[in-house]
């Protein structure tokens, strides 16, 4: 049983604020993503758990024991960093065997785990190998493995993927979550990409500037996105945003824009009611590109916009338009069998279900 | 019209004919390095070919000489003088090295951590190292003054002694004085190189070391030393050609006194050679010192090679 | 990285750190204090009664007027200036287009012209000082400023051709193609666009060139005899030592002065110093 729990967790580097008051539990066997934009705390707060940072304030505990003053040798975690720190003059073997050693296993364990390890991860052949003769991928598959034959209470990743290639990165991120299928390890891992987390994630903490925005289930995220930061970071292309007054217009509750008259569906609208304060509360609009679809018969014209088309991207799978609607820019992401043109003037619908509503200053959802 | 086409013409101008050569990478080349060949062909090859003949000679300051063979190096092997120096020079250049290996070391690592004025300890450690040799030298000699010394005046008021020490009067103290400066001198070269070498080495595989359990002295001697290995001996390679071949320290400390017993290579070479006039047999000393130099040179050499493949 | 108590600090960094700075620059406190002490004070035996080793209550500037009225103080730092900047230039431009020779351009027995010049930085000056001395008294440069202008460059162009090889080779070599396609010649495209990029590589060679010929010892105290021809260095050690008398207020003075100039530059460019330290080291 390996948990990780953060109690109001503080870091200050001199007088910089870059951790704020975090509090996580990290469950048994979960893998658990740290995602946000770059300067966010992620990776200062996964180097507290390590031991690499001292703590400022709040605690750490692994399995119910506070580990603020113990040293990283002593916290039985492993971790993987985003260079690989692969010991240059060592070959894969001993790189991997280097933290059994440290710990006094005898020799026929280490070899024996060295060889399962190197089994699972499919680089037998690399054993005598040295780091630099060694792909970019088989690095990372290394530093897996030195990390694996710790058989360790957590597993950390410190954007492991980041310096792999496109092709490469999509492989390793399908192996890692067969890798934690198998291994069912504590895991925490750190990334800038809001794929690697949705994918790989069991549950995925959003931060931004050193606060925690949202701790949820991927879909949860993506559905029901806690505040507008949230609602634009997560999903690809992003969220649209529009600037909107909504008022009550003859019993519905009505967002308006330049261009743009949106009828808000029933719990949505109820949400926002009790937001509301006479006519003309301001509100941020959201809706997704792949929510937005070229209207049809069957459209409502309650939630439907005129967009005139500035960019077409055919992308195969989909067609990406950039539009404008009113002062706004729309991107739409629609069938791609349907034909348009660069400045064809056409009628978007949006899938009222799925529209979000944020306030304008505080950023939280209503 | 007929366009005649003036072959590597770009603008209106005509390059001078030899500009044009430089046009050739072995011509500029050529040009380039000349001034460097004629310099180093005639104050160091040259005199080198030059000792090696005065070495066989019997030349005296004013006197050319003539060729006698190997007269001078027989002379030598019978000089109790020059096997003293050729020990000293060993026995100085190895423990100097040893000590400042160990305590540059040290100082680079004390270095290589973020602390509010490294910038300035930094330069301020260098100092030595920048300061004239001869002229440091001097307030050490102040320093080990038997009458004057400031240092038996502390070591007495700690207690230490109970007697004065004459640090440059004893011959066995006299080579350990002028080791000790050797070494002042030296370890700020050692840290700051040295700590070059540190920062080269990403920290994430210490933080890599630490996480796998190796605790502080380990990962010094799994991680820190063997990936420092080659700026090492490079460092090395530097100071001990310096070492062996020191002059200013011995010079100006003892002056290979008491009784010869503190002479170098250099320092004999300069008594023989320059102090009593004896050219021949000054270089003869002086070239003794060659095949040793190269042995150092091509065993250290080839160890970088070796260390720098792995 | 968890390092654990402030205790531990201390012991294992903080002290030992205080300790090597303590003893590495109080040579330098004593050089300063001895210089201005009187000759009263200077020469108490270390074991009398009233021996205040650390402090001076009279200082005094005697000892540096003795330096310049009495000796030719003035003119030896005149003179070490003299050579130190002439061989530094001479070296630097040697070395500068040796350095761009070697790292840049494709030639028969470039490699193994490179491995000559590191093996020639590795002579020490005293192998050669005896035939040396020799060959500069048949030149009749012996007693002047050109037997040590043109024999510092021996150890100086090594250095410098070595260091400037190492940032040359950093250069991409696109740019000079580029240089050349825009109609440059080789030689134009060196020395606009190439050696403008190298100058803080050619600034700490400089500044190191100009150190190791004010630090350089042997040559001209074997090549200059007349005392008012000589260097700091070999001044002090032969005019204010009479016999076994040294003049120790005035030594001290003048190692002070003569290091002043080498501690101003140094002051200045200390990353530059640092810079062509290690960057020589790194080869």
């Amino acid at each position: 049983m390996a948990e990780v729990t953060l109690t109001k967790l503080n870091k200050y580097f001199d007088t910089t604020h870059v951790v704020k008051d975090v509090d996580l539990q990290i469950r048994d066997k979960e893998f658990m993503v740290f995602v946000g934009p770059s300067g966010c705390g992620k990776t200062t707060t996964l180097r507290m758990i390590a031991g690499l940072e001292a703590v400022s304030s709040g605690d750490i505990r692994i399995e119910n024991t506070v580990v603020n003053q113990v040293p990283p040798m002593d916290r039985d975690i492993a971790m993987v960093f985003q260079n690989y720190a692969l010991y240059p003059h060592m070959s894969v073997a001993s790189n991997m065997a280097f933290g059994l050693k440290m710990r006094k296993f005898p020799r026929d364990q280490i070899q024996d785990r060295i060889k399962r390890a190197a089994a699972i991860l499919g680089i037998e052949n690399l054993l005598g190998r040295k780091p630099r003769q060694l792909s970019g991928g088989q690095r990372q598959r290394v530093a897996l493995g030195r990390a694996i034959v710790r058989d360790p209470k957590v597993f950390l990743f410190d954007e492991p993927l980041s310096n792999l290639d496109a092709k490469l990165r999509v492989q390793m991120r399908v192996e890692l979550k067969k890798l934690h299928e198998r291994l069912a390890v504590t895991s925490i891992y750190v990334t800038h990409d809001q794929v690697e987390a949705m994918t790989l994630g069991d549950r995925v903490v959003v931060m931004r500037d050193g606060v925690v925005q949202q701790v949820g289930e991927p879909l949860e995220l993506y559905n029901r996105p806690a505040n507008r930061f949230v609602a634009g970071f997560i999903g690809s292309p992003a969220m649209n945003f529009a600037d909107v007054t909504i008022s009550d217009q003859g019993g519905k509750v009505v967002a308006e824009a330049t261009g743009l008259k949106i009828v808000l569906p029933g719990e949505l609208a109820a949400r926002a009611r009790t937001h509301m304060n006479g006519a003309g509360t301001r509100a941020t609009l959201g809706i997704r590109p792949e929510d937005i679809h070229v209207a049809g018969a069957a459209d409502s014209p309650d939630h439907c916009l005129e967009a005139e088309v500035e960019v077409v991207e055919q992308l195969g799978s989909e067609i990406l338009l950039d539009t404008r609607v009113g002062q706004a820019l729309v991107v739409a992401s629609i069938d791609p069998n349907v034909r348009v043109r660069t400045h064809d003037k056409l009628k978007l619908a949006l899938n009222p279900e799925r529209l979000h509503l944020f306030d304008p200053e505080t950023e939280k959802a209503f | 019209m007929a366009v005649t086409a003036v072959p590597g013409m770009v603008g209106g101008r005509q390059p001078l004919p030899w500009m044009r050569k430089l046009e050739d990478e072995r011509w500029l080349a050529f040009t380039l390095l000349l001034p460097t060949a004629i310099l180093l062909g005639l104050f160091i090859a040259y005199p080198f070919v030059e000792g090696i003949f005065l070495a066989l000679s019997d030349a005296r300051v004013g006197d050319p000489g003539h060729f006698v063979g190997l007269k001078n190096f027989a002379k030598l092997w019978d000089d109790s003088i020059f096997w003293t120096s050729v020990w000293n020079t060993f026995w100085y250049t190895a423990v100097t090295t040893v000590f400042k290996l160990a305590l540059g070391l040290w100082l680079a690592m004390l270095l290589n951590r973020h602390f509010r004025g490294k910038a300035i300890v930094r330069a301020f450690i260098l100092l030595p190292f920048i300061i004239p040799t001869v002229l440091s030298t001097f307030a050490w000699k102040w320093m080990f003054d038997p009458t004057f010394s400031v240092i038996n005046w502390t070591l007495f008021n700690l207690g230490f002694i109970k007697a004065r020490i004459n640090w440059l009067g004893d011959p066995s103290l006299a080579m350990t004085s002028i080791i000790v400066v050797n070494i002042w001198r030296g370890v700020p070269f050692f840290a700051i190189s040295l700590l070059a070498g540190l920062q080269t080495i990403s920290p994430e595989l210490n933080e890599a070391a630490a996480i796998d359990g190796a605790r502080p002295w380990a990962r010094f001697w799994l991680i820190t030393w063997p990936l420092l290995l080659p700026v090492t001996m490079v460092v090395m390679l530097f100071s001990v050609i310096q070492t062996f071949a020191d002059f200013q320290l011995v010079y100006v400390m003892t002056g290979g006194g008491p009784a010869n017993a503190t002479h170098l290579f250099a320092t004999y070479a300069y008594q023989i050679g320059i102090g009593t006039g004896l050219l021949s047999q000054g270089a003869a000393v002086s070239l003794a010192m060659f095949p040793f130099l190269f042995l150092i040179v091509v065993i250290q050499l080839l160890y970088i090679r070796r260390v720098e493949v792995r | 990285m968890i390092e654990g108590a402030v205790w531990r600090k201390w012991v294992f960094y903080n002290i030992p750190l205080i300790l090597f700075v303590f003893v590495l620059l109080f040579p330098f406190y004593w050089m300063i204090i001895t210089s201005f002490r009187p000759d009263g004070e200077l020469y108490r035996p270390w074991n009398a009664v009233n021996y205040q080793p650390f402090w001076t209550n009279k200082p005094t500037l005697e000892h540096f007027v003795y330096l310049f009225e009495e000796t030719d103080f003035g003119q030896w730092m005149i003179n070490t200036m003299f050579i130190a900047v002439t061989s530094t230039l001479i070296s630097l431009f040697c070395g500068v287009l040796a350095g761009y020779a070697l790292a840049r351009l494709n030639f028969p027995f470039a490699g193994s012209l490179g491995t000559v010049i590191f093996v020639t930085y590795l002579v020490p000056q005293t192998l050669l000082f005896i035939p040396l001395a020799e060959i500069i008294r048949n030149f009749h440069l012996g007693d002047t400023p050109w037997s040590l202008i043109l024999t510092y460059p021996t150890f100086l162009i090594p250095f410098c051709t070595w260091l400037m090889m190492g940032y040359f080779k950093a250069i991409p070599k696109e740019l000079e193609e580029c240089a050349r396609i825009d109609g440059a010649s080789r030689f134009k495209a060196m020395v606009y666009i190439i050696v403008p990029i190298a100058v803080p590589g050619i600034l700490s060679a400089g500044i190191i060139a100009f150190t190791l010929s004010w630090n350089e010892f042997i040559y001209a105290l074997v090549f200059l005899s007349s005392p008012e021809e000589k260097t700091v260095a070999v001044g002090v050690t032969s005019e204010l030592i009479r016999g076994d008398v040294f003049f120790w207020g005035s030594l001290m003075a003048g190692a002070l002065l003569g290091s002043v100039p080498v501690a101003i530059v140094y002051s200045f460019f200390v990353e530059h110093y640092v810079s062509g330290l290690t960057g020589s080291v790194k080869g």
